[in-house]
């Protein structure tokens, strides 16, 4: 059994109250930092202890608030990044849902060290019944002191607000996110600036994701050494996973980075095996734009060595023949799915939420979904395979924020390692509208691309 | 029918708007417009104007954001709108039998509203339940591990109540 440090408490009866989070040792943390510690000594101890941003692209996170620029006289914003929307992704919700006093605790240490008197939850609007919860713990923090003015006899103000966004996977992006809460669409900006610089309203702002921020607690609470001892290399501290797909026990779980993807996957204590008893086909472990692997390589890297649950154990090989942690959505293909069809639903996810600013990304993802239906439905030809990774390769890097590469990366993934089962649907236009392709060689001995 | 908050909504509207510095009202849009959806039902030109008025902003501002996001409804919807996730996980747990269930249940296709005006289908990505698959909106509140014999007592359920 794992160390815990965000879910120790998710199951105590009664833990989305203050009263009982309080209890269990909530908010200590807030006394500890506001007491005992300067901002600066909060920001060291985040980056003691190489926590890394935990919304997908691992940017450490002491780091990134020792960017916050701090010109006499101008507000400083923290924006908590609560517009998880990347497929397969839902560690989020779980937390603030079930334990909404720990992101409220994080929020409140984390503006301290930035020396922010704000603070705004972004929410993805479809989470409607959350800022409900949210809000009622941030009353309930704000009656017991920990919020509003003068917080604890510090001289330390700070508010919160919750603002839900409305259906946009593209304000799950930093700039995006800002320009959304700034009532506009969420169109990324282009960096520099950034946001630490010139984010909210052009104020220095910093945009964190919700687990990232719920970490700052038991940072503070044991120091940011303990904290870096969990894990292993630069995988520091405990990670939340959301499994899904063909699993026998689907859900978040909070994982301290050193088990293999085999023992997550397979042990009872985790995900209990694939659904049904059948076999593994692929996963794309770290949200929907990240990767996917078939069975071998992911099991194992090309070298052969066992792949553990971390940032470098995941990415090893690089893209070739391995894959990324990102956000933490593990997606479970079994020997039934359809990676064809699978690719197809993402490549329409993408289009779907292209802001349209960058034509790659707006005319390309369109491109990508139509090809992969053709090819999917039984129309496609061998050529069209070879321009699907034409697209994607032009979409890449050439564009404004990472929705391209996002879009980009799935494909070209699928393509690597699969392209057989490309070419099956293209050979075998009748049988592929009823049959699919199946498991083939993807869970024999390691089998690396050319 | 004049385009005007309720009270009670007013009153919300004016707290929402609070929370920004002066002269960040415009920040209040996403919020209001959800307001204004929650009364209205659906986001007309005459409600999008009103909007406009409420935060001092130009009618324009608001069309072009109430038609980027998903939510807002740019045309009148059924009273219960199902919005069935397809994205691949939720494909994967059987969500396209899903879909084509309710539509054969409802009569109707995905976009379309039942006659008696109150069931609307729409598809819509990734919502985020992807371990509780296969899922769908309907207004505030998630619907999630669905299978057949669970829509037919969702909808014998909103059907009961009117």
């Amino acid at each position: 059994m794992g160390r815990k440090l965000l879910l120790h408490n998710a199951h105590v009866e009664g833990i989305r109250t203050y009263e009982v989070y309080r209890k269990t040792g909530g908010y200590r943390s807030v006394e500890k930092a506001l007491k005992t510690l300067t901002p600066d000594e909060v920001v060291e101890e985040v980056k003691t202890s190489g926590l890394r941003g935990r919304g997908g692209a691992g940017f450490p996170t002491g780091m990134k608030w020792s960017f916050i620029a701090k010109p006499e006289g101008v507000p400083r914003y923290l924006v908590v990044n609560a517009d998880e929307s990347e497929p397969g992704t839902f560690k989020d919700r779980y937390l603030m849902e079930y334990i909404p006093h720990a992101l409220i605790e994080g929020i409140i240490v984390s503006s301290y060290a930035l020396g922010a008197n704000t603070s705004y939850i972004y929410i993805r609007g479809e989470y409607a019944w959350i800022p409900d919860i949210l809000e009622h713990a941030i009353a309930e923090a704000k009656a017991n002191g920990f919020l509003g003015k003068n917080i604890l006899g510090t001289g330390f103000d700070l508010e919160i607000y919750v603002q839900r966004g409305a259906g946009a996977y593209i304000c799950g992006e930093e700039t995006a996110l800002i320009e959304s809460l700034e009532g506009k669409r969420g169109n990324p900006r282009i960096k520099p600036p950034f946001p630490a610089v010139k984010g909210l309203w052009d104020c220095p702002t910093v945009v964190n994701n919700v687990e990232s921020i719920a970490a700052v607690v038991p940072i503070i609470n044991d120091g940011g050494a303990e904290f870096a001892k969990i894990g292993v290399g630069r995988s520091t501290g405990t990670k939340l996973i959301s499994a899904c797909g063909n699993l026998n026990k689907p859900g978040v779980y909070e994982i301290d980075m050193t088990i293999s993807v085999e023992e997550f996957i397979y042990s009872d204590e985790w995900c209990g095996g694939i659904k049904g008893g059948k076999q593994l086909k692929a996963c794309i472990p770290g949200g929907s734009s990240v990767p996917i692997l078939p069975a071998n390589l992911l099991l194992k890297t090309a070298k052969g060595e066992t792949r553990y649950m971390n940032y470098e154990s995941l990415s090893d090989g690089g893209f070739a023949t391995g894959t990324m942690m990102g956000s933490g959505g593990f997606i479970v293909l079994d020997e039934d799915q359809c990676v064809v069809e699978h690719t197809y639903t993402l490549a329409r996810f993408y289009r779907h939420e292209s802001c349209g600013q960058c034509s790659p990304c707006r005319e390309g993802t369109g491109w990508m979904e139509k090809i992969l239906y053709k090819i999917e439905s039984g129309n496609g030809t061998l050529h069209d395979i070879d321009l699907l990774w034409d697209i994607q390769r032009k979409i890449e890097g050439n564009t404004i924020c990472p929705l391209g590469d996002a879009a980009a990366w799935p494909v070209a993934a699928a393509i690597r390692h699969f392209r057989d089962e490309f070419e099956w649907h293209v050979n075998n236009p009748e049988l592929c509208r009823t049959q699919n392709f199946g498991l083939a060689h993807y869970a024999d001995e390691i089998h690396v691309p050319a | 029918m004049s385009i005007q908050f309720t009270p009670e909504r007013h009153q919300k509207f004016e707290e929402i708007v609070a929370r920004y510095p002066q002269g960040r009202q415009k920040s209040a849009l996403l919020p209001v417009l959800h307001l204004a959806q929650e009364q209205f039902g659906w986001l007309s030109s005459d409600t999008m104007d009103y909007v406009a008025g409420l935060l001092s902003i130009t009618p324009i501002e608001v069309y072009e954001v109430a038609s980027f996001y998903s939510m807002y409804n740019l045309k009148p919807v059924g009273k219960y709108l199902f919005e069935v996730c397809q994205t691949g996980p939720c494909m994967v747990s059987g969500a396209n039998s899903i879909i084509n269930y309710i539509k054969q249940k409802l009569n109707i296709e995905v976009g379309e509203t039942t006659e008696d005006g109150l069931f609307t289908l729409k598809t819509v990505e990734c919502l985020g339940a992807c371990g509780y698959a296969p899922m769908m909106q309907v207004g505030k509140f998630y619907k999630e591990h669905l299978t057949p014999e669970k829509v037919d007592q969702i909808i014998a359920e909103y059907r009961n109540q009117n």
